[in-house]
């Protein structure tokens, strides 16, 4: 079973990732998704479990997206976790930042359920 | 699965509103900085990130109308923000504009319409002629001391705030902290809070190298208008180490070289002392349950009130159980088993402590501030005052007073309504007011307060009162009351006659108040609610409309009687008076029961007939409940009144829920279950083939 561990700041947009990727369970098969509500969450919850994947926005407040990708690039622990960021269209600066820190796949907002699904494939895909 | 996108869906409504409604608070908030001559760029900031973040989501579920809306906003709000624009009334009234048009969109998107609502297109070009030329940046943030592997997590938006503070001439800060994991919220609020005071903290940059799992350290990005020495006697602790960020001398070109990697800022590489071996490190690790950790996550849901209201049927019915409890401990004692008994009543009264403490653990979840629905007020307010160019000063009192979710959702419309009339028909223009010596500006107040199980809403102004010459005029000319009801109405009577349909709705329509809502659906929707709505006017000093509601809709005070063995509640919003009833005077019309009362016709309805009870009609002193729905008015004939009573209505089972006139039982807490009467419904079904007792008799007397 695929753990993902998803940071966003946004109720709706959580909710929105649980049911796609619930709706993808033919190709992504069984996921569990854990929901963190801010970065500092997604801060606590990291060293609490095994995760095989981490999406995350970019824009949040506080603690952003590129920040959380820092730290577990930087982190040995967390170093070969793959991380899907969420982007927005209009900001390609933070697109360009996201790849210099080392992610590993992104997702333009406003993206399907079938996109979110595609992209967690090719982030998993691209990590192995 | 389909469901839960539907239900992702559901959520974003409900969040967009939030979002909203913070925007609003924002717009608010700015007005009043304007006014006090302040600028507040976080303000500013906290507006467009609203907006930013419904841009977003509207793009998510394809709300077309609110993302083309938003995304028009956002530019205008990133001008704003970045000073390239100036923030003046004028922009301000466009901005309030967009809130109405939000509203309107996200009623239409909700009932999956797609046609566009009027008025956004008219905004949207308003806004693109406001919205100026996006300039380029200055190269000013590479003149600091910064870190590159700081600049390079830095959102745009965020690099956009670290600018707009250096274009002000504040200084950069490194506050370096080290925190639990457990306690980091609340000592990142802490800082926030006291760093607040001092400037504006831009990120907060978590460190890779944290020196124990159960501990975190950070970078916070800080701009701020004072020294270094003034901000570590703020900020600085044995966990904070407050440095300055240096102006460089030359401008290598740091922060452009994207081949430079991410490197974790030189100050937090030095490990500090009790860094855990790895080995310990793993240890801890296994001793966390994940469980833990993720319950400990969010701090707020979200609940569908439908479910508290599942819980609270439950509570009922726990409520019956725990009756049957008592009943088996009487049984047993007289069965000569009196430990038996007396364990089993302790168990009971165990039951019935922890019941009532569930019973008010649910209804406190359904209680919301009032502030919510005022904070929309206070922007009707303005604009209905700009409009009519009445000077108001709105002056609330007891926001935070709680009310249910469900009453608050429909409080807006009727106080709306009220606040429409004072300002339009309550306060005098500003001539009028120089010359009977009343200041400029008119004064409404809207004050909250808890009274026992009920909430009181006063709403004040100090206009020229009611003139009650005309509501009377008025009255006459519709045939609610005639010549002879004039000479004997009390002064209270002829101001309660603004609550008659009709009566107070404008012949002549305007922009303001005349919609054809009258008072009298005012106080129908408060008395849906359960409410009651009282009028006091003094001429050419003010008038004061007072607002009583329940707390909560899942308990209602109520009138109990006794009819036979049985006993009723019936809703005291309904009740308008209780009578001693002697069988005198009662006619027969068309096979209907009337009595007089003060020279009108107040159909009768023996619940015992109705329910077909054991009727003994002719013996002995009954009372008479006189029921006040609408205009409708009927008399209902019991054999005693008990009392009043807080009570918490449940749903009638299958079998019952068919009989009309009733809208659930209730326990009484004497171990009995009492039906609730409906009084709309038994009126209706009284009266059903009586029209014309209904023309003559039902006339409310006002």
């Amino acid at each position: 079973m695929l753990r993902i561990l998803l940071v966003e700041d946004s109720q709706s947009m959580r909710a929105f990732v649980s049911a796609s990727v619930e709706q993808g369970a033919a190709e992504l098969g069984e996921v569990e998704l854990i929901q963190a509500a801010s970065g500092f969450d997604a801060l606590r919850l990291l060293p609490r479990g095994r995760y095989d994947l981490v999406i995350s926005d970019i824009n949040m407040p506080d603690i952003n997206g590129l920040e959380l990708l820092n730290f577990i690039r930087a982190n040995e622990k967390y170093r070969a976790l793959p991380v899907l960021l969420i982007s927005t269209q209009s900001s390609e600066k933070d697109r360009q930042r996201g790849l210099a820190l080392g992610a590993t796949a992104f997702l333009a907002k406003p993206f399907s359920s079938e996109q979110l699904v595609a992209a967690v494939r090719a982030a998993l895909d691209g990590a192995s | 699965m389909v469901d839960s996108i539907d239900k992702a869906r559901e959520e974003f409504f409900s969040e967009a509103q939030e979002i909203i409604e913070t925007f609003s608070r924002n717009l608010l908030a700015l007005d009043a900085a304007i006014s006090e001559g302040v600028k507040d760029p976080t303000l500013v900031n906290e507006a467009f990130r609203a907006v930013h973040t419904l841009k977003g989501l509207a793009g998510l579920f394809g709300a077309v109308a609110m993302g083309t809306l938003s995304h028009h906003l956002e530019d205008l709000l990133d001008e704003l923000r970045l000073g390239r624009a100036e923030l003046t009334r004028t922009v301000l009234d466009l901005l309030f504009g967009a809130i109405d048009v939000f509203g309107k969109i996200l009623a239409a998107e909700r009932s999956g319409s797609e046609a566009m609502p009027p008025g956004l297109d008219e905004l949207v070009g308003r806004l693109r002629e406001l919205g100026g030329s996006v300039a380029p940046e200055a190269g000013m943030v590479t003149d600091y001391e910064l870190d590159p592997g700081m600049l390079a997590v830095l959102t745009e938006y965020e690099e956009h705030r670290l600018r707009s503070n250096l274009e002000q001439g504040l200084r950069l800060y490194r506050l370096h902290v080290k925190f639990d994991l457990a306690t980091l919220d609340k000592a990142l609020e802490e800082i926030k809070d006291r760093a607040k005071r001092h400037g504006e903290i831009i990120t907060y940059l978590p460190t890779g190298e944290s020196s124990s799992i159960e501990t975190i350290e950070l970078d916070l990005l800080m701009a701020s208008h004072d020294d270094l020495s003034i901000l570590i006697g703020a900020l600085a602790s044995d966990r904070i180490i407050v440095e300055e960020i240096e102006r460089k001398p030359l401008v290598p070109a740091a922060f452009s070289s994207r081949t430079h990697p991410p490197v974790v800022p030189e100050s937090v590489l030095s490990v500090p002392s009790g860094h855990p071996r790895p080995g310990e490190e793993a240890a801890d690790l296994a001793l966390v349950s994940p469980d833990r950790s993720l319950r400990s996550l969010t701090q707020t849901v979200r609940v569908d009130i439908r479910k508290l209201d599942r819980l609270m049927n439950i509570v009922g019915e726990l409520a019956i159980v725990r009756n049957v409890l008592s009943r088996i401990a009487e049984r047993v004692r007289a069965e000569g088993q009196p430990q038996i008994s007396s364990e089993l009543l302790r168990v009971h009264r165990n039951f019935e402590r922890r019941l009532t403490e569930m019973q008010d653990g649910i209804l406190e979840v359904r209680m919301v501030p009032l502030g919510q629905v005022f904070e929309r007020l206070s922007r009707v307010v303005r604009q209905i005052s700009r409009e009519l160019d009445k000077e108001i000063r709105f002056v609330i009192t007891g926001s935070e007073t709680e009310i249910d979710k469900l009453i608050v959702e429909e409080l807006s419309d009727p106080l709306m309504h009220m606040i429409r009339n004072s300002i339009d028909h309550g306060i005098e223009d500003t001539a009028e007011r120089a010359r009977v010596g009343k200041p400029a500006a008119g004064t409404i107040a809207l004050n909250a307060f808890q009274k026992g199980n009920h909430v009181v809403i006063e709403i004040e102004d100090d206009g020229r009162g009611i003139d009650e010459n005309a509501l009377m005029q008025k009255a006459l000319r519709l045939g609610k009351i005639d010549l002879t009801d004039r000479e004997q109405l009390s002064r209270e009577e002829v101001l309660s006659l603004i609550f008659l349909p009709g009566v107070s709705t404008r012949e002549r329509a305007d922009d303001v108040s005349g919609r054809g809502v009258g008072m009298d659906v005012v106080k129908t929707n408060i008395g849906h609610l359960g409410g009651v709505i009282d009028v006091q006017s003094e001429p050419g000093i003010g008038t004061k409309m007072t607002i009583t509601l329940p707390i909560t809709l899942a308990i209602v005070s109520a009138l109990l009687v006794r009819v036979g063995e049985q006993v009723f509640a019936i809703p005291l919003n309904s009740v308008s008076e209780a009578l001693a009833f002697d069988g005198r005077g009662v006619r027969v019309v068309d096979g209907r029961e009337l009595m007089g009362l003060r020279g009108q016709s107040l159909p009768l309805c023996r619940l015992a007939r109705v329910l077909g009870l054991p009727d003994d009609s002719t013996s002995g002193r009954k009372f008479v409940v006189v029921a006040t729905v609408g205009t409708r008015r009927l008399g209902i004939l019991v054999d005693y009144l008990i009392g009043q009573q807080d009570i918490v209505i449940k749903p009638l089972g299958k079998t019952l829920a068919e009989v009309r006139g009733f809208s659930g039982a209730t326990e009484l807490g004497d171990q009995n279950v009492g039906l609730v009467l409906d009084p709309g419904a038994l009126i209706e079904e009284v009266l059903l083939s009586g029209e014309s007792v209904r023309e003559k008799g039902l006339r409310a007397h006002g």
